[in-house]
């Protein structure tokens, strides 16, 4: 074997047998980190879940698109042509004012306010669902609609969606600032137990030093012991994770039935698996570095 | 092999501890510095094992410049080394076995190609039995002997020593001063700090220190005759 390669192996069977020997500690350490990452990535899974449920609904906006009162029969037609060849028009439905003004009259509260007018004051009017697009461009689609010869106002009811998108937004910056700060916390915790790790090794890292190790043969056991940790607790996470939705998914399923809706939360996909592992594992790594090299210049 | 020219070494806050110091040590020599404790046996042969720089002057290793030497080479000059120190510095946390194998470990050496070196370094002290003892419980010559175990184990050119039989009754000082004998004679550099003077062998070139000035460098043949060294004569 290369000397390199044999190094490496060493550093990994050294820590491996010592986290054996001191095993409850291991496990306190992985449920430790586990349990960190698990709250924000618990949050992240339901806001992205939220995302989705927000999407699905986005189809529903419609456009009223009011006509000028003085919009005679062929404007009325011309419109009905352009919207039925339109691309981003899902279907329309028109209303003429006539239609209208029976309605408001024969609406119970509205009709008070009917009868005191003396004539119709609607106009002619297309309600107008468009294709699933995403807000953006039912926003672009509503401005199109406005320029249009004959068309009074182009109204768009999108004001809820705006606001939930928003509120998602809100709440993604959120977990991304708890996310940061539990990272924070995990390198600071990480780094104080190689931190005493090494306290509890000075001498044999002092007489390794002695004897001509290099700085990278005393860091690599303690490296190896962070990347361990972090792939230990991320795995925690991860399964902690899988387990809230699990069971949060058993009431969701009940709830979303009496919706005659089939929604239930996603697992975490494969990236959002990779990235909680991935980071638990990197912010180990990075908390036993800044301990390690910390304790090094020490030495020195 | 090691040349030191006019080298200096003072610790910060302190008395120079080293002043002016040349001499010279070939390749297979046996080399004894005394001096009183405080002369600076302890720094000299820090200096030799690159554990400290020279404050000024040349310390050469092997023609290399360990004042010039970048601190990641250091580690692997000093694996050059096979360093015993006064305090043993054994692991206590680990058999005998494991003590040895450190040195192997850190060269990247293990599995059966360590195994055989580390009894064979065993054998040699005559500690093989004892391969799985844990280092508390041998006794001073034994724990002195295992520290040379360790320190010969991955086949240094030079063996350096510090007063490596300064807590030991006579017999096992004799008997630890007859390893370091036998070292020599297979061609190992030697080199051992000591104020215990007797068991000095005919044949050893000696250093003697005194408040940091080398009074006396005395070659093979002289014996014993380093206590009256002409004081001075190299400082």
């Amino acid at each position: 074997m290369k000397p390199w390669l044999n190094q490496h192996a060493q550093a990994l069977s050294l820590v491996t047998k010592r986290m054996k020997t001191h095993a409850l500690a291991t496990f306190l350490m992985f449920m430790l980190m586990g349990v960190t990452l698990c709250l924000p990535g618990t949050l992240y899974v339901i806001v992205d879940n939220l995302n989705r449920l927000a999407g699905s609904m986005q189809s529903d906006p419609q456009i009223s698109l009011f006509l000028k009162l003085d919009a005679d029969e062929q404007t009325i037609r011309e419109i009905a042509d352009k919207l039925e060849a339109h691309p981003n028009i899902g279907n329309h439905r028109f209303t003429s004012k006539d239609e209208a003004w029976e309605q408001l009259q024969q609406n119970a509260e509205t009709a008070a306010v009917a009868g005191n007018l003396e004539k119709n004051p609607l106009p002619d009017a297309y309600f107008v669902t468009p294709a699933p697009l995403v807000p953006e461009e039912i926003e672009s689609l509503q401005a199109e609609l406005q320029q249009w010869e004959g068309v009074e106002l182009a109204q768009l009811d999108t004001n809820w969606i705006k606001r939930l998108n928003a509120i998602l937004q809100l709440g993604k910056k959120g977990i991304l600032v708890l996310a940061a700060l539990l990272g924070f916390a995990l390198i600071v915790i990480i780094g104080n137990t190689i931190r005493l790790q090494i306290l509890t090794q000075r001498e044999e890292i002092e007489v390794s030093k002695l004897i001509g190790a290099t700085d990278s043969f005393i860091r690599r056991p303690f490296l190896y012991a962070g990347t361990i940790y972090g792939l230990g607790g991320g795995l925690v996470a991860w399964l902690l994770l899988v387990a809230i939705i699990s069971l949060f998914n058993v009431s969701i399923t009940d709830l979303a039935e009496l919706y005659a809706s089939g929604f239930r939360l996603d697992l975490p996909s494969l990236e959002t698996s990779v990235a909680i592992i991935g980071s638990a594992v990197f912010l180990s790594w990075l908390g036993s570095y800044i301990a390690v090299n910390r304790s090094l210049a020490q030495l020195d | 092999m090691i040349r030191f020219d006019q080298v200096s070494k003072r610790y910060p806050g302190s008395n120079q501890a080293l002043q002016n110091i040349t001499f010279n040590i070939d390749q297979g020599e046996l080399v004894y510095v005394t001096g009183h404790s405080g002369a600076g046996k302890s720094t000299l042969l820090k200096l030799i094992a690159a554990l400290e720089r020279p404050t000024s002057g040349t310390v050469l290793i092997n023609n290399q410049n360990i004042s010039h030497l970048r601190s990641a080479a250091v580690p692997y000059l000093r694996r050059k080394f096979g360093l015993v120190f006064q305090d043993h510095k054994l692991l206590y946390d680990r058999n005998c076995y494991d003590n040895v194998a450190l040195p192997l470990h850190i060269n990247g050496i293990s599995g059966n190609e360590a195994g055989k070196r580390v009894r064979a370094a065993l054998d040699k002290v005559g500690l093989l039995d004892k391969e799985k003892a844990m280092p508390i419980t041998l006794s001073g010559g034994e724990q002195q002997r295992l520290a040379i175990a360790r320190a010969v184990v991955s086949r240094p050119a030079i063996l350096i020593a510090d007063e490596p039989t300064g807590n030991l009754d006579e017999n096992y000082a004799a008997e630890i001063m007859q390893l370091f004998n036998a070292f020599q004679q297979v061609g190992v550099t030697v080199i051992i700090a000591t104020h215990d003077v007797r068991g000095i062998s005919p044949q050893a070139k000696v250093l003697k220190l005194d408040h940091g000035h080398l009074t006396s460098q005395l070659g093979s043949g002289l014996g014993n005759e380093n206590q009256n060294g002409t004081p001075g004569a190299f400082s």
